[in-house]
């Protein structure tokens, strides 16, 4: 397994916070104690590696989820936000929006290999599920350019409004959304014909779109509007808007950002920026059911491959924190670079 | 467009339909548009921009260009904004431009805007001018957005039932600056007041702003130099020895200036007989806007600006894009055309307008001005946003900048 140059000194210290679980016992006779306990750790986390963007640091680090250590810094172009693995899971996309391109890692060598043509100021973007397409939201430009990732070139440019943002793609991958900061809209688009088909308005400064595993509805956060409106995808209509109360905390610091989902549908979770909290969404009823502390201005999440394990990028206190969803709590606040960003976990 | 586009629209329609009047409102409203062609289909809202011819500030520093088109490139950018949104809900904005030449009232002007049927309108003016237009009978169904005037009476015993303002005031300014130099323990101010009546106004709200936060005023001088002309041959032979003279006195951390005519605080910095930086109307700035601002998303702001301006956008520009921008918000919102309707809106605790501040912004029921974090910015670089962690209010801790509740003297509303 990959992290089996991990010394004996970074095991013991991650043992103090690791969830311990109880596998790999039988390998101790061949393996010693340092490993054994590698392996334990490892276990509900195998091999997996989170990603992580640093918009100040113009680059990614590579987090061993096992050991919740960062092992590797890896440099990209300027101000990387946006982060996507690839359709094969061979390499990560990254928007690097002040170079106006995306990045291309090879995770095996974890180097920048080649890049893509994004139209001007990439932040955020989508893979299509059949893993060639990228939809990007060209900030500055309020464009969308579906760009071919096998041909390397943008295929076309789909016209929005002002300061598009969050991208979010069917399950079926055949409803694109993109949310525009400026005009405060969702924009659906038919993947197909590339054409907007509808607008649904949305509050204050709309960041992120995710549509549920079931592909039923979108959820839009809104970040100076405080909520997150729920869109069923068959009407376009807004079913709810989440509202978020903080006890001690004022209004305007609830900035809804990222928003994911179990696999399942079951949990939702939604970062709330400078608010320094995680709502947890209960999707069947949309309400809010606790809300977890963790750094400064938080604003992506990623679940690891088991939904063990909640990821946050916290952009001001420079770190990440790791929420154990069974145990309900912060295990580990992780030091990555300045301003992370993007978030992204690999199996 | 698909079958559900077709459905917004004729919905769009509907709406229309159901609010013949919303579109009447005032005598010209109907034959005032220029472009009232595709009529019937969308909802227009109007915004009058009103300004006084005026011969351009000429600034000290030959870097910073002399602006013949200060805050109504804001407008023309606001209103272009607005129309993103309004495309998709099939509203329209138009802008009605009205600037008085010289030698005319701003009355004629704000007259003209209400025969055209403009309810909304956007004030590009200064405080006399204002009070003036915002007096008027005209006026009485109109509300003015002043995004020019700083002074502190126009949000105290001078303010308006019908005047908003999106520019700061003097005070929310001198407190921006004074909070961040507090923070940063530079407690002891000297202060340079120009001749110019604004000069005295900030003066005034410096000296407010050191008693609330706890600084000390060591020193209190007008400034009394002639300077002349700013383009001079070996001219700075003479700033070189006038300014050091100018500035000895008692020991002091930080040298406030007032001098918002720019005439000589540019002159401060590197001259002073102590070796102390400045701050005030030169040198660290408090700002509603500036270039070096490129937080919570400014960078597409500036940028758009600049395509359309071919210029740097300036803090009255955005005081004014931010008043277009606030009624545009009430229009997508209320998904209205009737400028009563869409004032009431703004007023309400329902409004919340983005303004690259990294908060919803709202306005004082107090006194109806927009609460704002204020930049604190050296020429080349965004230094600090005010107001600094660790002045607290119970509700807003925006509302630590400029006057709160209680200290409002504002009766009029």
């Amino acid at each position: 397994m990959p992290h089996s140059r991990s010394t004996a000194g970074s095991v013991a210290g991650s043992l103090a916070r690791a969830p311990a679980a109880a596998a790999g016992r039988g390998a101790v006779a061949r393996t010693g104690l340092g490993a054994l306990l590698a392996l334990a750790m490892a276990a509900p986390a195998a091999a997996e590696t989170v990603y992580v963007s640093n918009e100040k640091d113009n680059t990614i680090s590579v987090i061993d989820a096992a050991k919740l250590e960062v092992v590797n810094t890896i440099k990209v172009g300027r101000r990387p936000r946006g982060i996507t693995l690839s359709g094969d899971g061979k390499s990560l996309y990254v928007c690097v929006g002040d170079d106006n391109r995306i990045d291309v890692i090879d995770l095996q060598s974890q180097q920048v290999v080649d890049r893509l043509p994004s139209g001007p100021d990439p932040e955020l973007f989508v893979l299509h599920p059949e893993g060639r397409l990228l939809y990007v939201a060209n900030e500055d430009d309020n464009m969308v350019s579906v760009v071919d990732t096998q041909a390397k070139r943008i295929v076309t440019e789909i016209q929005v409004g002002v300061e598009p943002e969050g991208m979010g793609i069917s399950p079926d991958g055949k409803v694109l959304v993109n949310t525009s900061e400026t005009t405060n809209m969702a924009h659906f688009i038919d993947t197909a014909s590339n054409e907007i088909t509808d607008n649904v308005l949305v509050d204050s400064r709309p960041r992120v779109a995710r549509f549920t595993p079931d592909g039923r509805h979108v959820w839009v956060s809104a970040e100076i509007g405080g909520t997150v409106s729920v869109i069923d995808v068959a009407t376009r209509q807004i079913t709810k808007k989440i509202e978020f109360e903080v006890r001690g905390l004022r209004r305007e610091a609830i900035q809804p950002v990222d928003v994911r989902f179990t696999k399942d549908g079951k949990r939702a979770f939604v970062a709330l920026g400078p608010a320094n909290r995680v709502a947890e969404i209960d999707p069947a009823t949309l309400e809010v059911k606790k809300y977890h502390l963790v750094g400064q201005r938080v604003w992506n999440l990623a679940l690891s491959g088991d939904e063990t394990r909640l990821y946050t990028t916290n952009g001001v206190s420079n770190d990440v924190s790791v929420i154990d969803l069974e145990k309900d709590r912060v295990i580990k606040s992780l030091g990555v670079g300045g301003a992370p960003w993007g978030v992204i976990v690999k199996s | 467009m698909s079958g559900r586009g077709r459905v917004l629209g004729i919905l769009a329609l509907g709406l229309l339909l159901a609010l013949p009047a919303q579109g009447q409102q005032g005598a010209g409203a109907g034959a005032g548009g220029t472009q009232s062609s595709a009529a019937g289909d969308a909802q227009t809202i109007r915004v009058g921009y009103l300004a006084t011819r005026e011969e351009p500030r000429v600034p000290l520093s030959f870097l910073n260009p002399e602006i013949e088109d200060d805050g109504v490139q804001g407008a023309r950018l606001g209103i272009a904004d607005n129309a993103s949104t309004g495309r998709f809900l099939k509203q329209r904005f138009e802008l009605v431009e009205v600037v008085v030449p010289p030698g005319t009232s701003p009355a004629d002007g704000l007259r003209q805007l209400a025969q055209e049927g403009v309810r909304l309108v956007v004030s590009d003016l200064r405080r006399d001018a204002l009070l003036e237009v915002a007096g008027l009978p005209e006026a009485r169904e109109i509300t003015l957005f002043n995004a020019r005037a700083k002074d502190d009476d126009l949000r105290n015993a001078e303010c308006r039932p019908n005047v908003l303002h999106t520019v700061p005031s003097r005070r929310m300014l001198a407190d921006a600056l004074g909070q961040y130099l507090v923070w940063k323990k530079w407690t002891d101010w000297r202060l340079i007041v120009g001749p110019a009546p604004g000069d005295q106004l900030f003066a005034e709200a410096v000296r407010r702003s050191a008693k609330r936060f706890g600084a000390r005023i060591v020193q209190d001088d007008p400034w009394t130099f002639e300077i002349g002309n700013r383009r001079v041959d070996t001219g700075h032979v003479t700033v070189q020895s006038a300014i050091p003279t100018a500035t000895q006195g008692r020991d002091y951390q930080i040298l406030v200036v007032a001098d918002e005519e720019d005439g000589f605080g540019e002159y401060l910095p590197y001259r002073t007989w102590l070796p102390r930086p400045v701050a005030g109307t030169q040198g660290l700035v408090p700002t509603a806007w500036s270039r070096v601002h490129e937080q919570w998303g400014a960078t597409q702001l500036q940028s758009r600006f600049e395509r359309q301006a071919g210029r740097w956008m300036t803090e009255r520009d955005y005081a004014v894009w931010m008043a277009v921008r606030a009624v545009g918000e009430a229009a997508t919102r209320t998904r209205s055309a009737d400028p009563a309707q869409l004032a009431a809106f703004i007023r309400s605790p329902d409004f919340g307008l983005a303004a690259f501040k990294g908060q919803a912004l709202t306005f004082r029921e107090w006194d109806g001005q927009l609460r704002q974090p204020v930049l604190v910015t050296a020429p080349r670089m965004l230094v600090s946003v005010s107001p600094q962690d660790g002045f607290l209010h119970q509700t807003s801790t925006l509302d630590t900048l400029g006057d709160d509740r209680p200290e409002s003297g504002c009766r009029n509303r």
